[in-house]
């Protein structure tokens, strides 16, 4: 039997048992998630609703006809003896059982209808974002704000292949969020720079296929703060399920300081563009870019995958003449997987990842690139 | 029309059935995306605004604003610079408007860029008239040249009130290897 | 005069005899059942756990491409073209196919092709990686090289399946014996000629959208290239008015074998067999207005994916019908649970939970929830497997004693059955919920709030897996070592092909039988 602990019966003990099993038993089902969001949005939760009415219509008519079967196979089987019956048609049935799905049919169309016309109104939005799919990274650009920027994964290489322990946010984090204010209508317009991508926010109800050349629109109204992630919903090549969405609802006002704070960033960054490093700043940044930006695909090494993607270790570009290096690094290489990171990367970054990659893995160059240079190259000059 | 057909009845369904074949593979590569395209510039589903558009002299109505907003975007290996000089403008229907956008190649080759619009919403695509536009042709430019591409249209009167904005994106891709020769050479002195 | 097969390799290479295509078409499915299966339990090894352990994300996507190519053209169109040709003469009273060496012709390609198909995997840059319904410019522009032999291995391919389908409309509306009205045809025929219309209507159109883009990556054309004044989206559009149907090819069929089956195990004739006739015939009619429910969330004017989502529900109820027609079948008959009941029976029920996502899918607000998700690849495997591949075991298992003189062992055929249902439903049925809990479809690693949906769906793949190679040693050990089977084989079947002996002699109603 159990013993008195402080003095206390052990029966005490129970309800708070009670209550801690149930807490586990509550972070249990939070890992094992298996139902649609209700969300964030008008949108988000009038789907949810039609989600799970058409579920129940669809339990209902699953239990009545399994059920006929199943009391069928248990009473209507030879070994209780049963003689089979004749009968082998009914109009009058088929009739029946042809009106009331019908019917059924009609009851469920008349709400989604509705959802469908509110989904697809875009009009009288407060502000306007562009998103454009790359591979395999979005661009977000706020119209009449001058801002824009990339955001790409930021899961670490390591916790891919295993090498140390995966985040609770794993696939679904990167740099830099895009940022919107709640209780306002924000339309997006979608589109894509290469092939077909779509992005989609589950917890906002928003999913658009991105479309190169064509520019499609869908919309939100966040009625709550928060963070909601999502990813990218049509296959778009090695990296598909590797380019998260990751939308951050402010408030008004943290999200007027946030525009602020963001502007003043891009305006030290131009700043920065003029400044001089020294090869140590330049190796240093670069290595950061070039764990972040480069080597899912040159290898955590410099070392590259055989058959897919070059090394860089001993290659001729990253030994050969500077020039061509930072013209590979903005322009990219047409007809390859090797986009331009002309646009994505600053030209600090752009500069410091050209000099790592030129003196890392024994390559040892000796030389280095300043981010006027990567200015001027991008000019033209 | 009698054709000459098998007497085997067997065979001669099968000659239909084998015609019946190569009609749904001519249906799908000659009748069906020109079907589409048809659907698309009647309706204007599909946001792709149409051809030059001749001008009818027309009041404008002062009553109504329209929002119109401009978006440049380079598709995967055009580097061009590429933006509008104005991001957003308000007009007036049957009001003609000039706008420009800017471009500048500003690589050591001589290319050729196409911009392709796009516009939403769908609805607005057939009140949105175009008299001259830099996608009607390609852009050729040498490297190192910049040009100002010139675009004048009309919002129609007729456009239905509940259309506020309407925003016109452009997709500039790289389309030298296609027309570089020809169009060079056009414009040779 | 009657004379016995030839001998040796000769036999099978020049055979005109609809039963030893059959075989061919039978034994070649189920080795593309297992290549594609391979496929898939690659996929389901590297989704076994999040992280990437085993293969790179280029060859996943090469793997899911891969493994629907081949189940969809090499496993279950094959087998189902197998099973007609095995059973159409026969049920209707004729000594072969219409047209014997097109017939061959037809087969022997398909090895080719699937060879070829395959072979990409070892060319440089890989094989297809785009999807099995490869949108551009993902397939055009930023294809592989390999595109070009894949585009060519689907010419071939659907070569044979319009060759096929004209013999078949040919067999079945020439060839009846005198007495066999069309409404007197076993519903596998009727469902096999409503298919066979769907594949000349269809597949030339799949034909159509591989030339162009052959067209597009080597000839300069823009079909779906923004730049030339084209769509990505057209390339949807055309791709699905073939799609959609093709997947109805896929189940039309199976909606045969199960009204064949069910009856024989119930003792009692099939519910509304006129009913049954026309529901295929609504069915196959509407799945060409409906293609645009798979582009939900591409952008189309709200006009029309109202329309699409109208037309979509409606497929349910032609589809309705026809369950409740079985389970009037089954109603008050004197049923046994022989293997190919057990397996029909499981159909039904499955096929219809598999219908049932199907109608949550048609609701196009929802979809822009569901589209793209592991809630899609739960609906169509469900449709899939459980459905056509069920319905095709059922087949073999129903018609093998017919076709080899011999009895399958019931013990081991139960085991399959169990292991099957098993492994099928712990594989897909977590895929509706890692799919509305968020998962999206072709990814090779996944955050950890989808980890123990993947972990159990990639123990069932195993499971299944296994048992298909007892389903293996099931049919050798039956062809090799069977009891013998009576000619009815089954109790009071009805149908012509039990009025032949078991095995059905090289050539059967060469004088046309009389019916009643």
């Amino acid at each position: 039997m159990l013993k008195k602990a402080h003095g206390l019966s052990p029966w005490l003990l129970a309800p708070a048992m009670l209550v801690g099993s149930y807490q586990a038993l509550a972070e249990e089902v939070e890992r094992w998630k298996y139902n649609m969001p209700v969300g964030v949005t008008p949108v988000s939760q009038d789907i949810q609703g039609l989600h799970m009415e058409m579920f129940w219509w669809c339990v209902g008519i699953g239990v009545v006809v399994f059920a006929i079967m199943l009391f069928s196979m248990i009473f209507h089987r030879k070994s209780r003896g049963v003689k089979p019956a004749h009968f082998h048609e009914s109009t009058g049935l088929e009739i029946v059982w042809t009106a009331i799905p019908v019917l059924i049919l009609i009851l469920m169309a008349w709400p989604a209808t509705k959802s469908l016309v509110r989904l697809y109104d875009t009009t009288e939005a407060d502000m306007d974002v562009i998103i454009t799919g790359f591979q395999w990274r979005w661009k977000y650009e706020y119209v009449g704000e001058d801002l824009s920027f990339f955001s790409s994964l930021s899961t670490p290489q390591d916790q891919i292949n295993g090498l140390a322990p995966k985040g609770p946010h794993y696939l679904l984090e990167v740099d830099e969020p895009l940022v919107v204010p709640i209780n306002q209508k924000i339309r997006f317009l979608i589109t894509a720079n290469d092939v077909i991508h779509a992005w989609w926010v589950p917890a906002l109800g928003v999913k658009k296929d991105a479309i190169p050349g064509f520019i499609k629109e869908s919309w939100a109204l966040i009625k709550e703060p928060g963070i909601y992630r999502g990813q990218c919903a049509e296959l778009c090549g090695k990296d598909h399920g590797f380019m998260p969405i990751v939308v951050e609802a402010k408030s008004e006002e943290d999200y007027r300081a946030w525009l602020e704070e963001k502007k003043a960033a891009a305006a030290a960054l131009r700043e920065l563009t003029a400044k001089t490093f020294t090869f140590d700043e330049l190796y240093e940044r670069g290595e950061a870019v070039y764990n972040k930006s480069c080597a899912a695909c040159h290898g955590a090494a410099g070392e590259g995958i055989a058959g897919a993607f070059p090394a860089l270790k001993g290659s001729a570009i990253a030994q050969g003449a500077i020039d061509k290096h930072i013209d590979v690094v903005v322009n990219g290489v047409p007809g390859t997987a090797m986009q331009a990171f002309g646009e994505q990367l600053s030209e600090v970054d752009i500069a410091a990842v050209v000099t790592y990659e030129r003196n890392a893995w024994g390559n040892n160059m000796g030389d280095m690139t300043q981010p006027v240079d990567i200015y001027n190259h991008k000019q033209g000059n | 029309m009698k054709l000459p057909m098998p007497k085997n009845p067997a065979h001669a369904l099968c000659i239909k059935l084998s015609a019946l074949g190569v009609a749904m593979f001519v249906f799908a590569v000659w009748v069906m995306p020109p079907i589409y395209d048809v659907f698309c510039e009647i309706t204007g589903l599909n946001g792709k605004t149409g051809k030059a558009y001749e001008a009818v002299p027309t009041s404008v109505d002062t009553s109504r604003t329209i929002t119109v907003q401009f978006v440049a975007m380079n598709n995967e290996g055009m580097p061009w610079d590429f933006a509008p000089t104005v991001q957003t403008i308000k007009v007036h229907p049957g009001e003609q408007t000039h706008i420009k956008y800017l471009a500048h190649n500003k690589t050591g080759k001589d290319m050729v860029g196409q911009a392709i619009p796009s516009l939403v919403p769908f609805k607005a695509t057939n009140y949105f008239h175009k008299t001259e536009c830099f996608c009607f042709e390609q852009q050729p430019l040498k490297a190192g040249e910049s040009a100002e591409l010139p675009m004048i249209f009309i919002v129609d009167q007729d456009i239905p009130a509940h259309i506020k904005t309407i925003t016109l994106s452009y997709t500039l891709f790289d389309v030298t290897d296609r027309f570089k020769s020809d169009i060079f050479a056009s414009l040779a002195p | 005069m009657a004379h016995g097969p030839a001998k040796g390799i000769t036999r099978w290479l020049y055979t005109t005899n609809h039963k030893d295509i059959g075989s061919m078409y039978l034994w070649f499915s189920f080795t593309m059942f297992i290549l594609g299966g391979i496929f898939a339990l690659i996929i389901r090894a590297e989704l076994f756990q999040p992280g990437l352990q085993i293969v790179e994300p280029n060859f996943f996507n090469q793997m899911t491409t891969m493994h629907g190519l081949v189940m969809v053209f090499g496993a279950v169109m094959p087998a189902f073209v197998g099973l007609a040709n095995w059973m159409v003469p026969m049920m209707i009273g004729a000594p072969d196919m219409a047209l014997p060496r097109m017939n061959n012709w037809s087969f022997w390609i398909l090895p080719f092709a699937f060879a070829m198909l395959s072979s990409t995997l070892f060319m440089d840059g890989g094989a297809p990686n785009f999807g099995w319904t490869f949108y551009a410019p993902l397939s055009t522009t930023y294809a592989p090289p390999s595109v070009t032999f894949f585009i060519f291995a689907i010419h071939i391919m659907g070569a044979s399946s319009i060759m096929g389908a004209i013999n078949i409309i040919a067999t079945i509306l020439n060839m009846r014996a005198p007495g066999m009205t069309l409404m007197k045809m076993p519903l596998f025929v009727w469902t096999w000629l409503i298919t066979a219309y769907l594949l000349i209507l269809v597949m030339p159109v799949l034909a159509g959208v591989v030339t162009m883009m052959l067209m597009d990556i080597h000839f300069g054309t823009s079909f779906f290239n923004a730049a030339g004044g084209g769509d990505p989206v057209l390339f949807q559009h055309v791709f699905w008015f073939f799609g959609h149907p093709e997947v109805y090819i896929m189940i039309l069929p199976a909606f045969g074998i199960i009204s064949a089956i069910i009856p024989t195990f119930a003792r009692k004739p099939l519910f509304g067999y006129a009913s049954m006739v026309y529901a295929t015939a609504s069915i196959a009619f509407l799945s060409f207005i409906v293609w645009a429910h798979h582009m939900f969330t591409a952008g189309m004017p709200v006009a029309g994916e109202l329309f699409f989502m109208y037309a979509t529900m409606l497929i349910a109820v032609p589809t309705g019908v026809k369950v409740f027609n079985w389970a009037a079948t089954m109603f008050r008959g004197s049923m046994t649970f022989e293997t190919p009941m057990l397996f029909a029976i499981a159909f039904v029920i499955l096929f219809t939970i598999g219908g049932f996502s199907g109608l949550m899918l048609a609701i196009a607000p929802a979809d822009f929830q569901y589209h793209d998700t592991y809630f899609v690849v739960a609906h169509f495997h469900y449709v899939l497997v459980p459905g056509a591949i069920f319905s095709i075991t059922a087949g073999v298992y129903y018609w093998l004693p017919k076709w080899c003189g011999k009895m399958y062992n019931e013990t081991l055929g139960k085991t399959h059955f169990w292991l099957a249902f098993i492994g099928i439903n712990v594989t897909f049925f977590p895929m509706h919920f890692s799919g509305l809990a968020g998962m999206p479809r072709r990814i090779p690693d996944y955050n950890m709030m989808f980890a123990d949906w993947n972990m159990i769906s990639s123990v069932g793949a195993f499971l299944f897996g296994a048992a298909q190679i007892l389903f293996l040693y099931i049919v050798i050990a039956t062809i090799v070592s069977g009891r013998k089977a009576t000619d009815q084989v089954w109790e009071n079947p009805e149908g012509l092909e039990w009025t032949v002996p078991s095995p059905a002699p090289y050539h059967t109603f060469s004088t046309p039988p009389e019916i009643k």
